[in-house]
């Protein structure tokens, strides 16, 4: 794990030093135009005029001693300005995730029952959609319909500032109106994948023996399906789950723009704009990190549906 | 009849009463107004941060000596009164009494002193206050400044947010001004309203100052400003009323379909000292664009209609020359280029470009400086190919890529988007200027263009008080660019104001959101 993060700290130093331009430039062009004098300062006070080496280096140092510097854009601690938008965007991916499980299963298992009936096919046409679909055009839709047309959901941020009320449950049900529509927009790239998993392992589990003869002990339809089958079918539509954790990461980027979600997405996205090194590394370690909780998870759970597995 | 008249007179009274009572209501006293803004700025510091996205807050929380009208008249803001002698080269300001910085401690001529010092060294735009030697503070309520030669530019330079007056206290405590963390949080300002929240990417939250020196303003109680990168999102949140108001919004089809919804005001007044500029740049001194018939063969072949209506959707303005057509420097007899290409091949033929068998002369790269000049690009080639001149269109992943590219003087042609910051002192001069030719610095005289001539005659102009001379300075300015053609400009940035019909008096100056929104309130 430790060498994964010094792989993915060198890799990323090496691109962002390969991007044409720096800092220096982007300054420039928040300022409306600049001077040679101070953009040369700009780029001692950064060490940017140092060798690559020296550069990395000292990075590598920094972070090693749990120190992720400044942002060179914003003049803030790095460490607190992803901590600042690390809770939205681990909600948002959170909710997503679990969102496009729980509907891409129900729908897997409905659609398992009458494999090539109609409804099948609109469950597998549903997914397909939501997969094909570009998710910051999705989410745009979405804003369309629900924002402007019928105006339930705002469009865009975390929370309504002009509320003053002390509330608790006030402020998580705004937070929670807010989240709706990015959540179900992350989400519906993966329905399709966990809906037709979950579908062909249904198929293949409702026609093992073992469901024969819960159905021949005279067990309930419900049962059977749930208790039985289901439970046995899950395992590839969890592993493959955890799997994604880091696509559904990177899905967040665009959904975070469209919506305006202050969460690390946009965070990242300025950041290879600007190019704030310090602000993208440290985004990309906590990602690394964030994917590997994930994926931790992902075995736990999989170790409560089927106790045989050893972590 | 007599009785009649009277009615009639009684009633007209009554009428002229009752309109002006209405024209005249006093702004509604309270209410928040939710703006959005289309980037996080660095920092709330204009002193040491230019620039329109630090300039919105940063006018709200700081003040200036001078604010200007909607004229281009000076109008006094901290300094009620000012005199200018000894030929230009002394300036005397003399400030409001009673005001006070955000903690309470009485801004004095010292604040002003620091805070032009601190921006002589700090800010971009160092043409702003060169010419400034030394400010005096005989007392605590006047500041004098020294000049070394008539400087017409300073009026403009002390006025909005290119010089906000910041406490000497806290910014003067030894730390580098352009990095100081009070620039983010706990900002301590002079203007109307000072600063509850600021956090990067999310939001900027302003709340009314009481102590303000100007009596009964602001009117507003607070302002929510929303960074909302995605323009989409912006418009389905004006056009829902989520969002009140909207500055600086240039993509033509927003503005468009924003016009037509019956609950929002769209202007594009109120951006003449911002002064944005769209054009196509020519590198002067290398390649085939060294040669001035090639620039004007080109020029002839770009329709400037077609971009104002095909690609600026009829919301932008014709710009004829490197000066803001809302400037009164502005010279529209100028040679227009107007479409022609029998006129563009003939001085290609004339030049000795001769076509080769496929029809080309010659190939030519062009780059553009943000996406929305994509389209430009694209245009260019299709319009260039009539005159046989082959064009590449070279896309940048983005700003720094393209920045590189051509201050380093890597190119054929570029599409810009040049503002002119007030004064032409300040956002004109630099880019035809032979000493501002500098290799690495974006919107310098990147075109590499040099004329002794145009160098004398900005010289010229840039310390002639007298209006009437200093115009006609620039018209022949204007007249001689248009003649070299390092650049040949094209249209205003269409940029323009959004807001809700609730909202009264919006900021419709010279300095768009980049001015004091004290008059500015939400109605019933």
């Amino acid at each position: 794990m430790l060498l994964v993060l010094l792989v993915v700290v060198v890799l990323n130093f090496l691109m962002l030093h390969l991007a044409p331009g720096d800092i220096a430039d982007t300054i420039a062009q928040t300022m409306g135009g600049a001077d040679e004098q101070d953009m040369a300062e700009l780029r001692k006070q950064y060490g940017l005029d140092q060798p690559f080496f020296i550069q990395l280096f000292n990075y590598v140092v920094r972070v090693a001693l749990l120190d992720f510097g400044h942002s060179h854009f914003y003049n803030l601690p790095v460490f607190d300005l992803i901590m600042e938008r690390f809770p939205a965007t681990l909600l948002l991916v959170f909710s997503a995730q679990i969102l496009s499980l729980f509907v891409g299963i129900l729908l897997g298992v409905y659609a398992a029952q009458n494999p090539n009936g109609l409804s099948s096919l609109f469950v597998n046409m549903f997914s397909l959609f939501g997969y094909a679909a570009p998710v910051f055009w999705t989410g745009i839709l979405l804003l369309i319909a629900f924002s402007l047309h019928i105006p339930i959901f705002p469009v865009s941020g975390m929370r309504d500032i002009t509320i003053e009320s002390s509330n608790f449950f006030v402020h998580f049900f705004d937070v929670l109106r807010h989240l709706f529509l990015p959540m179900i927009t992350l989400a519906s790239i993966f329905f399709a994948y966990y809906s037709r998993l979950c579908r062909a392992s249904m198929l293949e589990v409702l026609g093992a023996d073992f469901v024969r003869t819960a159905k021949a002990k005279g067990l309930s339809k419900k049962d059977v399906l749930l208790k039985h089958a289901l439970k046995n079918s899950l395992s590839p539509v969890i592993t493959f789950a955890g799997l994604s954790f880091s696509a559904v990461v990177s899905g967040a980027i665009l959904v975070e723009t469209v919506y305006s979600w202050p969460g690390l997405g946009t965070l990242a996205f300025n950041s290879i704009i600007s190019r704030d090194t310090p602000v993208l590394l440290g985004i990309l370690i906590f990602s690394t990190l964030m994917v590997t909780v994930g994926n931790l998870l992902t075995d736990l759970t999989l170790k409560a549906l089927d106790p045989r597995i050893k972590i | 009849m007599n009785k009649h008249f009277l009615k009639t007179l009684l009633l007209t009274a009554t009428l002229i009463f009752t309109s002006l009572g209405v024209s005249f209501a006093e702004p509604k006293k309270g209410g928040t107004l939710i703006a959005a803004v289309g980037n996080s700025p660095r920092h709330l510091n204009p002193a040491v941060q230019s620039g329109i996205v630090t300039g919105f807050p940063g006018a709200q929380l700081f003040a200036t000596p001078i604010r200007y009208d909607n004229n281009w008249e000076p109008q006094p803001y901290l300094a009620e009164s000012w005199e200018i002698s000894d030929g230009g080269k002394t300036v005397r300001l003399n400030l409001v009494k009673d005001a006070v910085f955000h903690d309470g401690v009485p801004i004095k001529s010292s604040d002003v002193k620091f805070s032009l010092e601190t921006i002589k060294k700090n800010h971009p735009f160092k043409t702003m206050f060169a010419p400034v030697v030394s400010v005096e503070t005989p007392d605590e309520h006047t500041a004098i400044l020294k000049l070394s030669s008539p400087h017409p530019a300073l009026m403009l330079a002390m006025s909005s947010q290119l010089m906000a007056i910041i406490p000497e206290h806290v910014y003067g405590d030894g730390q580098d001004p352009k990095t100081h963390p009070q620039n983010s949080e706990n900002v301590v300002g002079s203007g109307p309203f000072k600063l509850v929240e600021f956090k990067s990417g999310e939001h900027i939250i302003l709340e009314r100052f009481d102590d303000f020196f100007i009596d009964g303003r602001p009117y507003l109680d607070k302002m929510v400003l929303k960074i909302i990168k995605d323009p989409a999102t912006r418009t389905i949140g004006l056009e829902n009323g989520e969002i009140d108001f909207y500055a600086f919004e240039n993509v033509a089809r927003n503005i468009v379909r924003l016009k037509k919804n019956d609950n929002l005001t769209v202007t594009p007044d109120g951006y003449a000292a911002i002064g944005p500029i769209d054009w196509l740049a020519f590198n002067t001194k290398d390649g085939k664009t060294a040669d001035v018939n090639v620039r004007r063969a080109i020029a002839y072949a770009i329709d400037r209609n077609f971009i104002l209506k095909a690609i600026m959707l009829g919301v932008a303005d014709e710009a004829r020359t490197g000066i803001h057509p809302g400037s009164p420097f502005y010279e529209p007899n100028v040679e227009p280029y107007n479409l022609d290409i029998d006129k563009a091949n003939k001085i290609l033929d004339d030049a000795g470009y001769k076509k080769g068998s496929d029809g080309m002369r010659f190939g030519l790269t062009v780059d553009f400086g943000w996406p929305g000049l994509k389209p430009n690009a694209e245009y260019t080639k299709a319009a260039l190919k009539k005159i046989g001149i082959d064009v590449t269109v070279r896309a940048s992943a983005d700003f720094p890529t393209w920045a590189k590219t051509v201050s380093n003087h890597n190119f054929d042609l570029t599409w810009d988007t040049v503002f002119n910051w007030g004064d032409p002192v300040i956002g004109v001069h630099r880019t035809y200027q032979t000493s501002n030719i500098k290799k690495g610095v974006i919107w310098s005289n990147t075109q590499q263009y040099s004329n002794p001539k145009v160098d004398a005659i900005m010289e010229k102009a840039g310390v002639e008080n007298d209006m009437d001379k200093r115009k006609a300075l620039y018209s022949d300015l204007q007249k001689m660019l248009a003649n070299d053609l390092p650049v040949y400009w094209t249209n205003t940035l269409p940029y323009h104001t959004i807001y809700s019909k609730k909202v009264g008096n919006p900021p419709m100056g010279i300095w768009a959101t980049s001015s004091p929104m004290d008059m500015t309130y939400i109605k019933d």
